[in-house]
């Protein structure tokens, strides 16, 4: 992690989320031991709140909500 | 960027038809990454059964053949005869493998066929609305078991596949394992991949059964299924490394 302005530690990976696939099972959720996922207030098209990053990225990539997601939706990116 | 996990190259980019929570969507990506990394993409021919996972070939981007229901590992001893050198698994359900097929599975393990099945147990009929199977656990509610599975009244008890295949001389791995967190998930991929090594290596029969979620048939939340999958399916299904050779 690098610290960024503020002295807040920011993540250097990211999640890039296929909204639309999301079933809203929530296995990434309870599986991610950072606490970085939510589910979304808003509906994708199948109608199911899917599931997003929270606004203070804390991801440390360990890859858990990519092996539980039964859709493959979740991808991690490295900066 | 650079990607850390993403998608396997021996998945098509598509969306999946299984309910939310299913264990199969897990599967389906482990199978397609354990063919990733072993670099056999041009060499792998799958044998999709009948059942939920009847649509896999809609989503794994190596040659996939559809077998009659029950008959997965019956084709694949066809096809391995014909290829030896390619690398044929079958990929089967429990009303698939343990049920219509049992005949099939059996003389195929006992054969020694060179075959790697990845057999995905959900302990009832997922596809026609969660009936009884052979590997539905005592106690435990389906459409056609409304009390409750119960050997007193005549409907058996559970088939322990991986107990039952590791007594046969041809079958040289087998394996239980389930899919309820992150670390059993990773822990299955290393099976499968161990299952897929032995067959390159020319050992026999490799089975490797996973306890997997069927939020929809067993009217729980995917969550709740992951969890009674961990309490109760384990007590009647131990895990581990049952026959390695």
């Amino acid at each position: 992690m690098s610290k960024g302005k503020n002295n807040i530690k920011l993540s250097v990976f990211e999640l890039r989320i296929k909204k639309d696939w999301c079933k809203g099972c929530q296995l990434c959720l309870v599986s991610c031991p950072q606490k970085y996922l939510e589910l979304s207030s808003n509906l994708n098209k199948k109608g199911v709140n899917f599931i997003q990053g929270k606004e203070k990225n804390n991801c440390i990539g360990c890859g858990f909500c990519f092996f539980m997601c039964p859709e493959g939706c979740i991808e991690i990116y490295q900066k | 960027m650079k990607i850390k996990f993403s998608r396997p190259k021996s998945l098509i980019d598509v969306e999946t038809h299984y309910c939310a929570g299913c264990g199969h969507g897990i599967l389906n990506i482990l199978t397609a990454k354990v063919v990733d990394e072993l670099g056999i993409r041009d060499k792998t021919i799958g044998v999709a059964p009948v059942g939920c996972a009847v649509l896999a070939y809609k989503y794994w981007n190596f040659d996939v053949c559809e077998a009659a229901h029950g008959r997965a590992l019956a084709v694949a001893t066809g096809i391995k005869r014909c290829h030896p050198d390619k690398v044929i698994f079958t990929y089967q359900g429990d009303g698939d493998l343990a049920s219509i097929g049992m005949a099939e599975t059996v003389h195929a393990a006992n054969r020694g066929e060179k075959i790697t099945c990845v057999f995905v147990n959900n302990a009832c009929y997922g596809m026609t609305g969660g009936q009884m199977a052979p590997t539905t656990i005592v106690g435990q509610k389906t459409t056609t078991t409304p009390l409750g599975r119960s050997p007193e009244s005549g409907e058996g008890w559970p088939i322990k596949m991986a107990e039952l295949l590791s007594g046969l001389k041809g079958v040289s791995y087998s394996v239980r394992t389930a899919v309820f967190n992150p670390q059993k998930v990773m822990q299955t991929y290393q099976y499968i991949k161990k299952a897929f090594i032995n067959q390159i290596e020319g050992k026999g029969f490799s089975l490797v059964e996973v306890l997997s979620p069927c939020p929809a048939a067993w009217r729980k939340t995917p969550l709740d299924s992951m969890k009674w999958i961990e309490d109760e399916m384990v007590k009647y299904f131990p895990l581990g490394v049952i026959k390695r050779e």
